[in-house]
């Protein structure tokens, strides 16, 4: 049915559809309307033989779920940022116990310094958690793309995180058609475990593994994501037949065919890059675009088949390693692009820090044609950073003096 | 108050035969469910296995078998879990060091929602993942008031990882990170949590101590705990002869002379409210309790206490005796 809904409400409904058994909630901004719309809706009724826990840390929200997964139940969560790297430990473990719960990661930058904005540094920094990472490019998807995480976190065995950009999705109120218990009941099925704690066959879950079966344990964790590939694939092309709609998958292409630019981007700003290929596209310009939906894990076929025709790379990413660059900028040429082919990594959207069209059309406008790899930011404020380098500068040059001066008394 | 010590007319022994059969031991009985079974890698003398089994066994004989175990990271579960083995025979599940309470609160959520109403829970966990690393999980099980029994064994230092100091680590005591150096040699004075007490203060159904020393009270404890529904808390001390630097035949005896001189109270609260305590049957000093311990040897000299910690520690023992009427007559009983 098409409502006219805030994002997180939309993935809240979706949840619910999904007829979660335990949902933990801890709140944190800007996850938190997703939980309270699920706290709601379980306790009005209208999701059935559900436990909605309240719990004191996002550490302890994850190890409920955590609990309640390997027990049996179909569990969810969600948080953001600092809460995401407090359950971190928790993170970790779930994958690696193997268990299907599916999480929403309101992404948001993190601090210090504070800040409650989007972007995916969250995301970023646990990408190697052994989850399945999905990113969603508006509300419809995000609400989709849960309907999908459930199938694929328990087809495979895995934990899925499924990121929604923080305010630019969860606080947008926008048109989505929420499907029916009807349809999603055909879509997915009712939850078997592979593995259950159960008195009457009891199992050791979680035991100590050492040298001689770690690196199997590891290895299989691998082929694990491996195989995801196939199962998201299918995920998506089922959801395409049941629902009508397409949403989810591997990436999606923008006019990749015939072009030498090809910008590489995640998440809601697709639709701002979409708008300005347009503009160029009508300008005669070949640019084209790839979305990629799924980060972990990442889909190197299909993203170096999408930039087959390139003689140039932007990725344009809302996340920075410190001392190396862009984290999707490193996966992109990991996955096998040549390095005769100069690849721009453009951090943008730092913080909440606005991406607008204009921006982007300049800086494509300006890069022109590069013949190496560059790192940029887009709309840097470059005299405040150059006046903070040059202080910065001075105090080191008078710190040995001020040391001396400090040791004399 | 009610004084568990009064209803005992036998001695300690597992398998008394002076007791009816309905008041003998769990593990005095061939039924028993060896839920922690032999072929474990737990040092000799582990206070913390024979706890551990002793409480699981109860609590598999209080529900007909219909348990799940949570164990927090620790020596418990390093030495009963090497893969490819396990020396667990109940349903057991193991995620962090810092969460069993709310990966248990998980499991009982899974349970209820299912209908599985009669499958019940235990956490456990030591004094490490309990009082430290996991205190938040656990505090917040409790204001939950969640179903399940969470059973701390307290060897009061951090073992598996070489014996560091712990929230639970009593005055004086060496350990790796207490060490016996500078002007207050060991764990310092005025340190640490008494958790049990702060369990009480959640006001949840039900808080007791215990100790390997007495089976029949642990277990009573145990089977207690798991006729009550909502969040319960049971703490055991376990003497530890790796941290404690004693003999591993002294473990039982140990475990005694700390409730008798004092040090570690036994006593039962329900709703905050502490509802019985075991009297002490024969007072001793707690110089005997320390003379046994390597970690307590630098407070003695030739047998004589070198300054006056071992009075500080006499007196912590008098104040448990006091706060809890441990020294009171035995009320006469049918």
């Amino acid at each position: 049915m098409l409502k006219q809904i805030e994002g997180s409400r939309a993935v809240a409904e979706s949840v619910a559809l999904c007829r979660p058994e335990v949902i933990c909630a801890y709140p944190i901004t800007p996850q938190t309307h997703i939980v309270e719309g699920l706290g709601e809706l379980v306790k009005s009724g209208h999701i059935k033989d559900c436990k909605y826990i309240n719990v004191e840390s996002e550490f302890a929200a994850l190890s409920v779920a955590i609990g309640s997964s390997a027990a049996g139940a179909r569990a969810y969560t969600a948080t953001s940022s600092q809460g995401l790297l407090f359950m971190a430990e928790a993170v970790f473990n779930a994958s690696g116990l193997g268990l299907p719960i599916v999480m929403t990661l309101g992404n948001r930058a993190i601090g210090a310094p504070l800040n409650i904005w989007n972007d995916h540094s969250d995301a970023m920094s646990l990408r190697d958690a052994g989850w399945i990472q999905i990113f969603a490019e508006n509300n419809q998807e995000a609400c989709d793309l849960h309907i999908q995480a459930f199938r694929i976190a328990e087809a495979l065995s895995c934990p899925v995180m499924v990121c929604v950009d923080g305010f630019i999705l969860t606080h947008a109120v926008e048109q989505v058609d929420v499907p029916t218990q009807e349809q999603v009941d055909s879509y997915l099925p009712a939850f078997v475990p592979v593995q259950l704690l159960d008195p009457a066959k009891p199992v050791s879950i979680g035991v100590v593994v050492g040298p001689d079966a770690f690196t199997e344990a590891r290895y299989l964790e691998h082929k694990k994501q491996l195989r995801a590939y196939d199962v998201i694939t299918k995920a998506s092309a089922d959801f395409k037949a049941t629902f009508g709609r397409d949403s989810g998958g591997l990436v999606r292409s923008y006019h990749t065919e015939d072009a030498d630019t090809v910008i590489v981007a995640m998440g809601s700003v697709i639709g701002t890059l979409k708008d300005m290929i347009d503009d160029k596209r009508k300008q005669g310009q070949k640019i084209g675009l790839v979305s990629i939906c799924m980060f972990r894990p990442f889909p190197n076929k299909e993203v170096q088949a999408a930039l087959k025709s390139a003689k140039h790379v932007i990725v344009l990413e809302k996340s920075i390693t410190a001392g190396q660059g862009g984290v999707l900028a490193a996966h992109v040429r990991a996955s096998g692009l040549d390095v005769s082919i100069p690849l721009t990594t453009v951090i943008a959207g730092l913080g909440g820090r606005p991406i607008p069209k204009k921006s982007l059309s300049e800086f494509v406008e300006r890069l022109g044609t590069p013949t190496t790899s560059e790192l940029h930011f887009l709309d840097l404020k470059q005299k405040f950073v150059e006046s903070e380098l040059k202080k910065i500068e001075e105090e080191r040059c008078a710190m040995p003096k001020k040391a001396v001066a400090a040791r004399g008394k | 108050m009610k004084n568990t010590q009064a209803k005992r007319k036998a001695t300690y022994t597992i398998g008394n035969r002076l007791e009816k059969e309905s008041d003998r031991a769990v593990q005095a009985s061939p039924d028993r469910a060896n839920s922690l079974t032999s072929g474990h890698r737990a040092c000799q003398g582990c206070g913390e296995a024979l706890g551990a089994r002793m409480v699981v066994d109860a609590a598999m004989r209080a529900t007909k078998g219909q348990l799940i175990v949570v164990n927090a990271t620790g020596c418990l579960e390093v030495f009963s879990t090497p893969y490819p083995e396990t020396a667990w025979k109940t349903a057991w599940l193991h995620s962090l060091f810092g969460n069993a309470p709310a990966v248990a609160t998980g499991v009982v959520a899974a349970m209820e929602v299912k209908g599985h109403n009669n499958v019940r829970v235990l956490a456990h966990g030591g004094d490490g993942s309990t009082t430290d690393i996991g205190f938040g999980c656990l505090s917040g099980m409790f204001d939950r008031n969640d179903d399940v029994l969470y059973v701390c064994y307290d060897n009061q230092a951090y073992m598996n990882t070489g014996v560091q100091r712990s929230s639970a680590t009593p005055p004086a005591a060496r350990t790796a990170t207490t060490p016996i150096a500078g002007s207050e040699p060991g764990n310092v004075f005025g340190t640490g949590k008494n958790i049990p007490l702060i369990a009480m203060a959640h006001q949840i159904p039900y808080v007791a101590t215990a100790t390997v020393a007495d089976a029949r009270d642990l277990e009573a404890k145990v089977i207690k705990a798991m006729s009550m529904r909502g969040a319960r808390y049971l703490h055991v001390l376990v003497p530890c002869p790796l941290g404690w630097g004693s003999l591993p035949r002294e473990t039982i005896h140990l475990a005694r002379l700390a409730v008798q001189c004092g040090l570690y109270p036994l006593f039962e609260a329900e709703h905050g409210e502490v509802t019985s305590s075991t009297t002490i049957r024969q007072p001793v000093p707690v110089e005997e309790y320390l003379k046994l311990q390597r970690r307590f040897a630098h407070l003695f000299k030739g047998g004589k206490p070198v300054d006056d910690r071992v009075a500080r520690t006499q007196a912590i023992a008098d104040a448990n005796i006091r706060r809890f009427n441990l020294l009171r007559e035995e009320e006469s009983h049918s």
